[in-house]
């Protein structure tokens, strides 16, 4: 198992080059020049020629990514093209809010999600299974910004319960963390609730016909025992395989989430930095996200175990 | 600074009767009990990504640069330059040099004192950014500090903007920062923002996308006259101001309307009824003068060479079109406006403005075939991402399309459109035909601050047109230091400008701000101020 662990974080090492080079060179092909957007409308092209001198971005290309890369092997992100800072302190910046809510949603999801999916697995064909596979598909099928400004005109302009936008650090307020978090997450998580109940509903489908079930069945074992201990620890491996994966989703729609709800997390830094061509930027937080998703297939991977003694790394 | 509003009237009183309040209190010794932070939250049109108002135009740079530094002059709303930092200034009698002299009192935000060193670095570096400083510096021959108050510009010849480029009020302003800090290269950013101006920017609280926190600088010393645009006594009446970027308008005005902010820059028109149904909720056009959409041709290549193509896109367009198609509530926008250089402004004339007036289809399609227009495309450059460059893209599409010119809309975002329209190539290389933006009306008030208007051929702005003629008025304008004279120098280059057609200035538009009925003093001016302003 640590042999497996240490291949497999060894085989990141490749992966992350990959990305690396990938992303820098999709930036730095693209026909944006960031020197012309920061000259603004008064400069002469000498001047634009000088700034680009500044950024480092009249070298020529390997040099810019031999440049890059040696600083990124020392964590050294760079700095912002615009503001300046480091990137390292710009990502630091929006870390919490973004991992919170990827946290609360998955949170609020799975607490929901798969016991909705076992019991319409469990009720199948009746109105309880149509109700739960009815929200599925309208949590699938709404974008989620417009749940968003739906959570938005109830939550908060009509009950009052929570504030429109912003995020409050879990370290400063408990409370105004949960009041913040809480639209967001919600709105956030429809669509992955969405797929891990109808996932749910689908394996516990399959399982529930198996042989070992009807024996449970018939040697007297109550319903919720036999549901939850023998069904859905069998149906867990391809359910907790959706729930890693599903993180991409959430990924994509962390970006509208935030923008929706103001929350300074990485998805809006994304999308800001990519909207000005901020190269650094735009490359540290690719690098990040990258890293976030092996290591989270790797939980995954890691998580089979635990459902399903059979397998062994 | 002649006009007095209500709370302007208001506001010295109140300061004094504070004042003596807290002197009272403490000469009998009285602890004054802990008073809560008044705090002033803004919603800004856009996030502050840049801090160095010399190294970048953005307006949200300028506007965060007023809170953090000061300036010598400044202009008040008759437009007139009035001393700000400068006590007072002499001008000699050839009109050659201008002594200043600095007010006392000033301060920069670390406890320096501020001297006529730090205003000389400063406006040299300004001077090598901003267009209108690059002019003035081409005819100064020597700036100097003479002591710790008092600095001389001397010019090499007669020169009628000195006061007006000190005292710019819009992008790139000659902000007064420490020597070290304006010593500078002008094409890197300054690394420390320290100004003398009524808030201090808290570094430690910056967070680009979301976040900039200014506090009050208690040391500075406004003037004692009332605020009028840039100039007068910027007294700031909050502890704290904070800018929370919300890129997305719904979600912003929804936060105005639950009292999260107090103040809105600059909401989406369409969601105004909306706003508006908050009784507790004032929407008003604080920005007096405007803006002005601009549709810009590119000179280099064909059909936009030729003058006469370009009088065809303007008889085959009106103004009304665009402004409905940006701003759509006639409230918001004239219905015509023929000034080049603002209407409102000191300089406002309609002359020779016929063709612009009426949308007339047949001349512009006999103007086309005069020009022996041949079916080249037309390449607009169409940055998706920005509503009021989007829609001027659209309409302009749709009327070149209606007098038969073969129209190839470039859908790209505004980032993409920045780099694109510096090239230089042909549109079928990569270049462009027509783009479309807009610039502040205080941008655009007269003939040296409006580079759109400029024609020096490969130094010009984008588009790069050449006409010496419009030249040598701009010139000559610059020289003359009569205001009767400057308009009929004005008068005569506008004629010139709808011959030529730099561009089409595709209306005059004023954008609403939204603010709570708590804050008070909010001042009109081209630019948002946050001094006199208070959270009550």
């Amino acid at each position: 198992m640590i042999a497996y662990i240490i291949r497999r974080l060894l085989a990141t090492i490749p992966i992350m080059a990959l990305v690396a080079v990938f992303v820098f060179m999709l930036l730095h092909l693209s026909p944006t020049d960031p020197a012309l957007i920061i000259a603004g409308d008064f400069a002469t092209p000498e001047q634009v020629d000088e700034i680009r001198r500044q950024l480092g971005l009249n070298a020529p290309l390997y040099q810019q990514f031999l440049h890059w890369a040696g600083n990124l092997m020392q964590g050294d992100l760079g700095k912002s093209i615009y503001s300046g800072l480091p990137v390292t302190t710009l990502i630091g910046q929006r870390v919490e809010p973004t991992l919170m809510l990827t946290l609360c949603t998955m949170l609020i999801a799975i607490v929901l999600a798969i016991p909705l999916g076992v019991i319409a697995a469990w009720k199948v064909g009746t109105w309880i299974d149509r109700t739960v596979m009815t929200l599925a598909v309208f949590g699938f099928s709404v974008p989620v910004f417009v749940i968003g400004y739906l959570l938005i005109l109830g939550g908060s302009r009509k009950l009052g319960w929570f504030p429109v936008q912003g995020y409050t650090s879990i370290l400063d307020d408990f409370g105004g963390f949960v009041s913040h978090i809480t639209l967001p997450a919600l709105a956030l998580g429809a669509v992955y609730m969405a797929l891990i109940a109808r996932m749910t509903r689908a394996t516990m489908l399959e399982v529930l016909n198996e042989d070992y079930v009807r024996t449970a069945y018939a040697k007297g074992l109550a319903t919720r025992k036999v549901l939850v201990k023998h069904a859905l620890k069998n149906a867990m491996v391809p359910i907790s395989t959706t729930i890693g994966l599903g993180v991409a989703l959430l990924i994509g729609g962390v970006v509208v989430t935030e923008t929706v709800f103001a929350i300074p997390g990485l998805g809006r830094l994304t999308v800001d930095a990519v909207l000005r061509t901020d190269y650094p930027v735009i490359q540290g937080v690719i690098l990040v996200f990258s890293l976030t998703y092996v290591l989270l297939n790797l939980l995954v991977d890691l998580s089979y175990v635990l459902f399903d003694p059979r397998i062994r790394y | 600074m002649t006009k007095h509003t209500g709370f302007k009237c208001l506001s010295a009183p109140m300061r004094h009767l504070a004042l003596a309040g807290t002197v009272a209190a403490a000469g009998l010794g009285i602890a004054a009990p802990a008073l809560a932070q008044s705090v002033l939250k803004v919603v800004p049109h856009a996030d502050l990504r840049n801090i160095d108002p010399i190294w970048t135009t953005a307006y949200i740079t300028r506007n965060h640069g007023y809170l953090v530094w000061d300036t010598l002059f400044a202009m008040d709303e008759n437009l007139e330059v009035q001393p700000q930092m400068a006590e007072g200034y002499e001008v000699s009698e050839d009109g050659l040099t201008y002594t200043i002299t600095l007010r006392d009192g000033l301060m920069f935000h670390d406890g320096a004192p501020v001297k006529a060193e730090d205003a000389v670095a400063s406006i040299k570096r300004w001077g090598q950014r901003d267009g209108m400083g690059q002019k003035l510096m081409r005819v100064t021959e020597s700036i100097e500090a003479v002591d710790d108050k008092t600095l001389t510009l001397t010019l090499s010849e007669p020169y009628g903007l000195v006061l007006q480029s000190l005292g710019k009020i819009s992008s790139n302003v000659p902000f007064i920062m420490p020597k070290r800090l304006a010593d500078t290269d002008p094409n890197a950013q300054i690394e420390e923002i320290i100004g003398s101006g009524p808030f201090k920017f808290v570094a430690d609280e910056w967070q680009p996308g979301n976040q900039v926190i200014y506090e009050k600088f208690a040391e500075y010393v406004p003037r004692d006259e009332p605020a009028s645009y840039a100039a007068g006594g910027k007294v700031a009446n909050v502890d704290r101001i904070e800018w929370r970027y919300i890129p997305d308008a719904a979600t912003a005005s929804q936060a105005l309307m639950a009292g999260e902010v107090d103040y809105y820059e600059q909401p989406a028109v369409d969601l105004l009824p909306m706003i508006q149904s908050d009784p507790g909720i004032k929407v008003e056009t604080v920005d007096p003068l405007g803006t002005q959409g601009v549709i810009r041709f590119n000179f280099k290549y064909p059909p936009f060479d030729n003058k006469l193509v370009r009088q065809a896109a303007m008889w085959s367009v009106q103004q009304a079109d665009y402004m409905y198609a940006i701003m759509g509530d006639p409230q918001y926008f004239e219905e015509f406006c023929g000034a080049y250089f603002m209407c409102g402004g000191p300089y406002e004339t309609d002359v020779g403005s016929e063709l612009l007036r009426e949308k007339d289809i047949d001349k512009a399609k006999a103007l086309l075939v005069e020009a022996g227009y041949d079916g080249t495309p037309v390449v607009i450059l169409d940055p998706t991402d920005v509503p009021v460059a989007h829609g001027q893209a659209l309409v302009t599409a749709q009327a070149l399309r209606d007098i038969g010119m073969n129209v190839e809309l470039s859908a790209l975002d505004w980032a993409t459109m920045t780099s694109r329209r510096a090239v230089r190539e042909s549109p079928e290389n990569g270049g462009w035909n027509i783009f479309p933006t807009w610039w502040l009306a205080a941008d655009q008030l007269n003939p040296i601050t409006n580079i759109s208007v400029a024609a020096s051929g490969e130094n010009a702005w984008f588009g790069w047109p050449e006409n010496q003629k419009i030249e040598d008025l701009r010139n000559a304008f610059a020289k003359e230091t009569d205001l009767e004279k400057q308009k009929a120098i004005v008068e005569e280059l506008q004629i010139e400008l709808y011959d030529f057609v730099p561009y089409i200035p595709t209306g005059q538009y004023y954008q609403p701000t939204a603010y709570r009925d708590n804050v008070k003093g909010v001042l009109t001016a081209p630019v948002p101020f946050f001094w006199n302003i208070s959270v009550e």
